[in-house]
């Protein structure tokens, strides 16, 4: 957003609102790898942490939502400053589902940690802090796209969204050798299938986040299109 | 958002402008305008102070050769006949191709005269055809319920925007083909101009409507068509739900977004 309003007020509005949400992004990205570090140390301590951040993001939604709903009441917004507006709606939603996500892995290490589970038991935990840290990079990218408005990097995050599918694949298959090899570990290693799951739903929310850029930048709604054909729509 | 807008090449054509230019003595007003105006649906033209679409309007029914010193070049169709041809009589293209300016501009006589005046210049009615086609056209124009009882009281009497709607009802009253509204609501308070947004949306059944405004969310509101202009030229021209949400022009995208000037 380069060129300026004729209205000042209408600029710093849209600034503000597009700040908020890169604030809610830095917070669930946080979130995330708080919960990894929650698991990785089976600290309970963290995981605690993660929880209590939940209600501040959803709270951080609502008060979004507010705001963009006075922006269109009082604006008006079209073309761009609209497409902004309702890509902020979807981003938020699908950062609140991030959270979601967190507070989920976060729980389930408070599971594991009371269930006994500790660094002694022979478990995958690195593999999952590899699946986490693409997706987390994958987050910190789409917003990054966000901040920029840059369609060439929001359409890397859409180029690299297999990598972590491919991942999540993988430790499945991991974990499914452990709990045959030793029963014991079936009970932990169901509960770690599921912190894979959300690792895996966490890069799905970078993906939408990245497609709402696209559709700011370009006007051109890429959901449900192949990477071929968004790559047209950007280059 | 409207999505059923269909694609242009699907419409019936009712007006074509071809190479249009308009001059106001050596000042080039209008510059090669081309132009298909769909049948039967709403047109807006919007654009900053200046950009030529009253000009437009006011050439599509000659309203300009009241003026010696004003010229139009170039071709305005209705369904391939061309109105700016000398050969054609002047009151005959303005039976066709109604007009309301921006002020109301009743007549100084009563509501019943000011919609039968014009059909007695085309018509020879008896007194109960002229009844009924007052009434149908007060019908149209959303206003009977509001002036039935009082017909015979002075044009003048009325609200603004009720007296929008009797010059409404006046112009569609001699059954035109065509109507032009510029800036009609520019003079009207918002519920008035409610009423003569929801008129436009339900005269497009039976009239091709274009409309000059200044509002955009007007244009945006009431109209299937948009077209945006600047400096006497044709930016843009385009469905309305597209123009406003993924105008393919920069230029109209600063304007709409307000980012102009």
């Amino acid at each position: 957003m380069t060129d300026k309003h004729l209205s000042t007020q209408f600029d710093a509005e849209l600034g503000r609102i597009s700040n908020r949400v890169l604030e809610m992004g830095g917070l669930v990205e946080s979130q995330v790898t708080q919960g990894l570090y929650a698991l990785t140390t089976f600290s309970l301590e963290t995981a605690i942490q993660v929880l209590q951040h939940e209600d501040r993001v959803n709270q951080m939604e609502v008060e979004i939502d507010r705001d963009l709903s006075a922006i269109i009441a009082r604006r008006q917004p079209t073309a761009r400053d609209l497409r902004l507006l309702i890509a902020i709606s979807k981003t938020i939603a699908n950062l609140e589902r991030v959270g979601d996500e967190a507070a989920r892995i976060a729980r389930t290490v408070q599971r594991l940690i009371n269930a006994g589970l500790s660094s002694r038991m022979r478990l995958p935990v690195a593999d999952l802090q590899y699946e986490a840290d693409l997706a987390i990079a994958q987050l910190r990218k789409s917003l990054d796209a966000f901040a920029r408005l840059d369609a060439v990097k929001a359409l890397e995050v859409l180029k690299e969204d297999n990598q972590i599918d491919e991942e999540f694949d993988g430790l499945l298959r991991k974990l499914i050798t452990y709990m045959m090899e030793d029963p014991r570990t079936i009970s932990a290693s169901i509960d770690l299938v599921f912190v894979a799951k959300a690792i895996e739903r966490v890069g799905d929310h970078a993906k939408n986040l990245a497609e709402a850029v696209i559709y700011v930048v370009k006007g051109t709604d890429v959901r449900h299109t192949s990477v071929e054909d968004v790559e047209n729509v950007v280059r | 958002m409207d999505t059923k807008v269909e694609l242009h090449s699907t419409e019936k054509i009712k007006l074509t402008v071809r190479d249009l230019n308009f001059y106001y003595g050596s000042f080039h007003a209008l510059k090669h305008i081309n132009l298909d105006i769909p049948e039967r649906k709403v047109t807006a033209f919007i654009g900053p102070s200046g950009c030529g679409k009253s000009t437009l309007l006011r050439v599509f029914n000659r309203m300009f050769e009241l003026y010696p010193e004003q010229r139009a070049e170039g071709q305005v169709k209705l369904d391939g006949e061309d109105v700016l041809s000398k050969k054609l009589d002047v009151s005959l293209v303005r039976a066709k191709i109604g007009m309301v300016f921006q002020k109301p501009t009743p007549f100084p006589m009563s509501i019943y005269d000011n919609i039968a005046f014009g059909v007695r210049l085309f018509e020879t009615l008896p007194r109960a055809e002229m009844d009924e086609r007052v009434e149908w056209a007060l019908k149209k124009a959303a206003l009977w319920g509001e002036v039935k009882d009082k017909l015979a009281q002075n044009g003048s009497s009325l609200s603004g925007g009720q007296q929008q709607r009797l010059c409404i009802a006046r112009g569609i009253a001699i059954k035109p083909e065509v109507l032009l509204l510029d800036e009609p609501c520019s003079a009207l308070d918002p519920i008035s101009t409610g009423k003569i947004e929801e008129l436009i949306h339900e005269l497009k059944a039976d009239y091709t409507v274009m409309i000059v405004t200044h509002n955009m969310q007007q244009a945006a509101r009431c109209s299937d068509y948009t077209a945006y202009m600047y400096l006497g030229d044709l930016v843009e021209f385009g469905p309305t739900s597209e123009l406003f949400m993924k105008p393919k022009k920069r230029d109209t995208e600063d304007y709409i977004t307000g980012r102009f000037g």
